[in-house]
């Protein structure tokens, strides 16, 4: 028992030779260097190609309504939806990340947990669009919520799209939020580091005049902790809220009980894979691979690893009852994902999702970066194929062979979730150049040096 | 005459001897000090005697104010404003309120940990004396200050440096109101 403190301080974690002085350096000289990489300007520029596509895309639908999508009774939830979907689902890895890893007391997150986060943020307003633009007319969009008003009506709160409206509007304040308190010690840094005069007046007004006083750090500690324990439910609900859109209906292969925790693993997966597609490529161009180790990305793997498990389990499960339940529809379902219009994007579903994660169970193939960033973009891609099959073939084949028809996306749908990747990018790389991309406190916390040695108490 | 100051501040250049430092000023009496880190130290925490704050009191009635809230609005459209009868449910059907509620409980929750955060903080604070010392731009960056002010009873100009100097600072100055 005698040891038992130091199960709590894995001491490997970071790379050894960092002082306080030379992580906040590094972390703060990626923002306060005059020189950005190259490669930066070519990201940004994608993202802000892409943006212009997007602002392109959703011009014309202002202009023409929804009609320049694929949308035609019965499939009229298409893209939109998916992608909507799709970047919540994302969004989720940040939360874990920052909120269920801190009470978890895993402290190898601490120079994860602050690009995770803004990646939640950007990919949840990247979510947000869709349901909005999908809406037929968007500017009307402050009716989804209450507001005393001259029509007499008000937001039908047994539906679970109004459900969404205040689950999702709820996770953008929270997260917003959490990553704002998250940033006001390393926003202090930044505005005493810093030689620009508006660069500091700007970061001085940010950081709010924090000084790193204990009593403030002991009401911030308290703060953190119970932002972490609100967020934690929430993200979990989110999702689950997200499923019920589907759940509450009564379409085949949406009606069932175990959705909720079905969409919420693949939530995870599909966010652990964006987090090392970003954390592969971030660490090698600002050689902070001392900082974001192959422990990280190990662990960021296992993690994947592990929820694909779940969604595996999850699609045979789906299969099963459908077969056990005995209902002609729920099995009809399965049989025209398997074989129908939409086999290829089934069994590309399976592949991705399922197979091809197996990988991960080597450690080679876990401590190869590359191999880790092509097995994120999979899962990506896999995850994305997973809520369009779940959508547009469900809705595309339901009961009556009658009112079926097969959904065919338009090139608006395709600039419009192609935009919506340029708007991430846009606001990641923004991000990027002008935060600190890893939290330079709390990795200051990660070294041997801040432990501070006691005398034994007698 | 001379110039009235807010206070004495002594810099370390590692944790164990700023919560020594803290436990030393605390043991010779004095009350009003403050500690200055580039990260938080749980063992100032106690050497300083802060454990107790307000702040789960804050969230718990925002939480509760919330969750108040979003029920009772959700029974206000769909029993009094506005019944309608959706599937032959029940006008205060409670089973479906519950997801909103519980959002709103969260969201006001969360607002009022950040917002206490920053009132028991009293954030912003644009100007503080502290920084006037030219060094103290490193309590974001690897250096510990010990600061003991000057309303406490026992400050007294030469002896609290005196004191402070037994405490091996690298440096101790004065802390400009």
């Amino acid at each position: 028992m005698a040891d038992e403190p130091n199960v709590h301080r894995p001491k490997t974690i970071i790379a050894p030779g960092y002082t306080f002085g030379t992580v906040t350096d590094q972390i703060a000289s990626v923002v306060l260097t005059k020189r950005t990489p190259v490669i930066w300007y070519v990201s940004f520029g994608a993202g802000l190609v892409l943006l212009l596509l997007f602002l392109l895309a959703v011009g014309v639908l202002f202009a023409k309504g929804t009609g320049i999508w694929g949308l035609r009774t019965p499939v009229m939830w298409g893209f939109a939806i998916t992608n909507f979907v799709w970047w919540i689902g994302i969004g989720h890895a940040g939360t874990l990340i920052s909120a269920i890893l801190l009470l978890l007391n895993q402290s190898w997150r601490n120079s994860i947990n602050r690009f995770a986060e803004a990646m939640t943020l950007f990919a949840v307003a990247c979510a947000g669009v869709f349901p909005v633009l999908h809406l037929g007319r968007p500017w009307l969009a402050y009716w989804l919520f209450p507001y005393p008003n001259t029509m007499g009506v008000q937001p039908n709160f047994r539906s679970p799209l109004v459900w969404d409206v205040f689950a999702v509007s709820t996770y953008a304040t929270v997260s917003l939020m959490f990553w704002f308190v998250g940033l006001m010690p390393d926003l202090a840094t930044l505005r005493d580091r810093t030689h620009n005069r508006f660069a500091r007046f700007a970061y001085g007004i940010l950081a709010m005049g924090w000084r790193g006083s204990a009593r403030h750090w002991s009401v911030y500690e308290t703060a953190s902790l119970l932002l972490a324990g609100l967020a934690t439910p929430l993200v979990l609900s989110v999702h689950t809220v997200v499923s019920f859109d589907f759940t509450i209906a009564i379409v085949p292969g949406w009606h069932t009980t175990f959705l909720p925790p079905y969409f919420v693993a693949g939530a995870i997966y599909s966010g652990f894979a964006m987090v090392l597609a970003l954390a592969i490529p971030l660490r090698s161009v600002y050689g902070l691979q001392g900082l974001i180790t192959d422990r990280h990305l190990d662990n960021s793997a296992k993690v994947m690893l592990a929820t694909g498990l779940i969604v595996a389990y999850a699609y045979i499960l789906e299969t099963f009852s459908a077969w056990y339940g005995g209902n002609t529809y729920e099995q009809a379902m399965v049989w025209h994902r398997m074989t129908g219009p939409y086999a290829v994007s089934y069994w590309s579903l399976m592949l991705c999702n399922i197979l091809a994660p197996q990988a991960l169970w080597f450690k080679k193939v876990r401590s190869r970066p590359v191999f880790l960033f092509i097995s994120a973009i999979v899962v990506l891609v896999g995850m994305w194929l997973e809520r369009y099959v779940i959508i547009v073939s469900s809705l595309a084949q339901d009961f009556l062979p009658s009112s079926w028809s097969i959904f065919h996306a338009t090139r608006w749908d395709w600039f419009t979730y192609i935009g919506t990747i340029g708007l991430f990018l846009f606001l990641f790389f923004l991000f990027i150049r002008l935060l600190p991309m890893i939290s330079i406190f709390e990795v200051r916390t990660l070294l041997p040096a801040a432990k501070v040695e006691e005398e034994v108490e007698s | 005459m001379i110039k009235p100051i807010y206070g004495l501040m002594a810099e370390f250049d590692n944790p164990t001897a700023l919560v020594e430092a803290a436990r030393a000023a605390r043991e010779k009496g004095y009350r009003k000090l403050d500690a200055y880190s580039p990260f938080p130290i749980e063992e100032l925490t106690d050497a300083l005697h802060l454990h107790h704050n307000k702040l789960p009191l804050i969230v718990l009635l925002g939480g509760i104010i919330g969750g108040l809230a979003g029920y009772l609005l959700q029974y206000y459209v769909t029993v009094v404003y506005f019944p309608i009868n959706v599937a032959g449910r029940p006008l205060h059907s409670w089973p479906s309120y519950i997801i909103i509620t519980f959002e709103m409980t969260i969201l006001l929750a969360s607002i009022s940990a950040v917002l206490g955060m920053l009132a028991l903080c009293g954030l912003p604070m644009p100007y503080h004396p502290t920084f006037n010392v030219p060094r103290f731009a490193l309590a974001s960056r690897n250096r510990f200050f010990l600061c003991i002010e000057a309303r406490d009873p026992l400050f007294d100009r030469a002896r609290t440096i005196e004191f402070l100097e037994t405490l091996k600072p690298r440096e101790v100055s004065e802390v400009a109101p």
